[in-house]
């Protein structure tokens, strides 16, 4: 059974006065089914955040639809749980707050409070209940959006490079504990990531996004058993096999972002060298 | 003639607590800044949240707001003593102009550095509208709103003493009528007054609101 649909979906911004139009990514079609992890893996600017806003009904597609459980996504709403790359809590709430903020749309004020408690205790924050953000260190931040969203219990729990500006170690509980949120809430979670491994080791299946022009380059599954290995041999085998095509796709997009400095492998090592030493400082 | 340290120490003494005049004035200075500020909060603080959500009214109203925020408020005390005909209305007339252009300016950048990402985050979980404006936006710009508030007061305060001056009532007259009595122990006596009430609206009203609003609003590492 077919969860989340896109069905053709085109992203294309109109150009302006001076610029022309840009396709970000044209003919996208996935359907995930229900309870799956996707991964959508990409180099930058190849539109996978831009895909998941217009699933999350953040942003429109130009053309194509998307939907969920056979409707049609219009515009963002409770049924699709949104983790952002920054945490997007609000300051003048504490953490329990921040959660019932989520649930008091659909829910009578106690069972909000119920509610955040205990999806606050999934994100094994009970402790911190009555903390304000700012107190809170980024990965608890983290958890708490993680929290929030899916505390409205949606269908579908998108992720937009949710651990992307986390450090390593944080990252790697990070993972621990959405596997064990996905295994335990059994959500279908859509999740955007330009980290190989981190899809590998989260994912059932792994769309690796192109650019110029922007669209699914191929799809890999996952057959690993979990917990997953990362020096396991099958895990880097699936690692290279993902970063040759990667590495093309990253190519281009130095490419046109650098122009006529980009020659070669070797003139990036070229730039590197002595003659540069000193910059950045 | 000249005022002595003794001599204005006395006299506040005298006007406080025996004769009173200084009393009275006081009171009638208070309850104008006092009204005044509520209203300018009031009207700024409403105009401030048109002006962030509306661009239509931002870009009609926006640029008037700026004009009339350049007009020092004391230069409308003659058109209000004619429109209130010399009566306190007057006076309040020009501490409200005075106070509501700040606020409704640091009201509207308050709307308008919300950040977009929370914006984003409430709609996923269903705000939208109005929603959007009470629930995320207006008190997200409460630290704009509290700027806002500081400047509403220095200014109306600073538009009062200027307009009572010229007009009836209050301290400001009470310091005029001290010169024409060429009593400037009584002026200095006054000064003493307004500079202590900046002090203690500084320090047990604003001073204490924003430590709390900038402690919970994570804007500043004093705890």
């Amino acid at each position: 059974m077919s969860h989340v649909i896109i069905d053709h979906v085109e992203k294309t911004f109109p150009g302006g006065k001076n610029a022309q139009p840009f396709t970000v990514f044209e003919d996208i079609s996935l359907s995930v089914d229900a309870g799956e992890f996707v991964s959508l893996l990409g180099p930058s600017g190849c539109g996978k955040s831009t895909l998941l806003n217009i699933v999350a009904g953040l942003d429109t597609a130009s053309e194509g639809s998307v939907s969920i459980n056979n409707t049609q996504v219009t515009g963002p709403g409770a049924d699709r749980g949104v983790v952002f790359q920054e945490a997007a809590l609000m300051p003048w709430m504490n953490v329990k707050q921040n959660v019932e903020f989520a649930l008091k749309k659909q829910h009578s004020k106690k069972e909000a409070s119920a509610r955040a408690e205990e999806y606050l205790k999934l994100v094994h924050l009970s402790r911190f209940l009555d903390s304000y953000p700012h107190e809170l260190s980024g990965g608890m931040k983290q958890r708490v959006s993680i929290a929030r969203a899916l505390s409205m219990d949606p269908e579908v729990l998108l992720m937009d490079e949710p651990f992307g500006a986390l450090d390593e170690q944080t990252r790697m509980m990070l993972h621990k504990e959405v596997q064990y949120i996905w295994e335990k809430t059994n959500k279908t979670i859509l999740f955007v990531t330009h980290n190989i491994r981190e899809s590998i080791l989260l994912s059932d299946r792994i769309v690796l996004m192109g650019t110029r022009p922007g669209g699914i380059r191929k799809i890999f599954d996952v057959p690993l058993a979990r917990p997953r290995d990362p020096s396991s041999e099958e895990f880097t085998a699936l690692e290279h096999e993902i970063m040759s095509i990667l590495e093309k796709e990253i190519e281009k997009v130095m490419r046109e972002e650098m122009g006529d400095d980009f020659r070669s492998k070797k003139a990036g090592l070229l730039y590197n060298s002595n003659s540069n030493m000193g910059d950045h400082i | 003639m000249f005022p002595s340290p003794l001599g204005s120490v006395q006299q506040l003494y005298i006007g406080l607590f025996d004769t009173g005049i200084l009393r009275v004035a006081l009171f009638e200075s208070l309850e104008r800044i006092g009204i005044g500020f509520l209203l300018a909060l009031l009207i700024g603080g409403l105009l401030g949240v048109l002006l962030g959500v509306s661009k239509l009214a931002d870009e009609t109203l926006g640029s008037l707001v700026i004009a009339l925020q350049s007009v020092p408020s004391i230069v409308w005390l003659p058109i209000a003593l004619i429109l209130f005909q010399g009566g306190g209305g007057a006076i309040l007339f020009v501490v409200v102009l005075g106070a509501t252009w700040p606020m409704t300016m640091n009201m509207r950048m308050g709307m308008k550095n919300v950040q977009p990402i929370l914006m984003r985050a409430a709609k996923t979980m269903g705000y939208s509208g109005s929603e959007l404006v009470w629930r995320v936006m207006i008190p997200a710009a409460i630290p704009n709103v509290l700027t806002g508030a500081r400047l509403a007061w220095a200014f109306g305060w600073r538009a009062l003493m200027a307009a009572e001056l010229i007009g009836r009532g209050g301290l400001g007259r009470t310091l005029m009528d001290a010169r024409d009595f060429y009593n400037m122990d009584l002026v200095v006596s006054i000064m003493i007054i307004i500079a202590v009430i900046g002090l203690l609206v500084e320090y047990f009203i604003f001073s204490k609101i924003e430590r709390r609003v900038l402690s919970r609003w994570g804007l500043s590492t004093a705890s």
